[in-house]
């Protein structure tokens, strides 16, 4: 009885076909065999360190393409140029020239550097005039001049630095 | 005030036979060459083969030998995938990296096994180009 329901479902199975398997599941001895999806089954990839992937890229060959794939078993002397490419992009995606083509993601990425470089100038400016108090009245002119007139009179600096650079002769700095 | 030129070394120099090298057999770059031209010889290779010993031998630091090509290009036509073949070529290509001139060396060694099986170079189809 069990050996008969098993033929059974192995006869559905062989009608229903490939892809159908992962939506039909077989049952034996009251058990199911896991469904197999998509992504557990080898994946086609274009890679420059694993060059001959898994599986070919084409999966389902039209009839030009399973003549091509007929003729391929000859001798290749035989094949045309735009044979020989058909037959590379059955099996292959990219070529390694357009997989290794390099994006304009760089122009993007500049783009997007100055544009907030710019936002936060803005920022900046906006802050400086809505949110920064006044700077503290020791930065007014009037005061500076004091200040240096004051360094000056202390002579700080009078060998090589502040004082050395004014002439106290003439009450100017030095030429 | 002379300075000292006495070299002063952190340990005794060792002689080479007293090295702290491992002891494994080293495989010399012949040995290498010849087991991969066996591994690609066999004539029952299957696809599988074919993939798994290409790959791996891309993941290696190194640029195969023509005659290692010769016999992956050779296991191709026994495999009947002639864009295997164009592949092996692109990607030996792109493993010498900066070193333009490894391609047309390889290309000039393999040229009697291209015409021979009838391979054409990427350059041939005008695959190296976008």
């Amino acid at each position: 009885m069990l050996f008969s329901f098993r033929m059974l479902a192995t006869r559905a199975l062989s009608l229903v076909g490939k892809r159908a398997i992962s939506t039909s599941i077989c049952v034996r001895g009251g058990h199911g065999v896991a469904k197999v999806d998509d992504y557990a089954l080898p994946a086609y990839f274009d890679r420059r360190e694993n060059p001959l992937p898994d599986v070919q890229f084409v999966t389902e060959l039209s009839a030009e393409q399973r003549s091509l794939k007929e003729k391929e078993k000859g001798s290749w002397a035989t094949l045309s140029n735009e044979e020989k490419i058909a037959l590379y992009r059955i099996s292959f995606k990219q070529s390694f020239a357009e997989m290794n083509e390099g994006t304009k993601e760089w122009k993007s990425v500049i783009a997007g550097m100055f544009f907030f470089i710019g936002m936060t100038g803005l920022v900046v400016l906006w802050q400086r005039k809505f949110v920064y108090g006044p700077v503290p009245s020791t930065f007014e002119s009037e005061w500076k001049e004091k200040e240096v007139q004051r360094m000056l009179d202390m002579r700080i600096n009078p060998v090589e630095g502040f004082s050395a650079k004014w002439d106290y002769e003439n009450k100017e700095w030095k030429k | 005030m002379q300075a000292s030129t006495e070299t002063v070394f952190l340990y005794p120099p060792t002689p080479l036979s007293a090295r702290c090298y491992s002891h494994a057999k080293v495989e010399t770059d012949e040995e290498f060459d010849a087991r991969w031209v066996t591994y690609f010889s066999k004539p029952d290779i299957d696809a599988w083969e074919l993939k798994k010993g290409m790959n791996t031998l891309i993941g290696y630091d190194l640029v195969p030998e023509p005659k290692i090509l010769d016999s992956a290009l050779r296991a191709c036509r026994r495999l009947n995938d002639l864009a295997s073949a164009i592949r092996i070529l692109e990607a030996v290509k792109d493993k010498s990296g900066p070193h333009k001139d490894i391609y047309p060396y390889l290309i000039q060694e393999l040229q009697p096994t291209l015409t021979e099986l009838g391979i054409s170079t990427p350059e041939d189809l005008g695959m190296d180009i976008l």
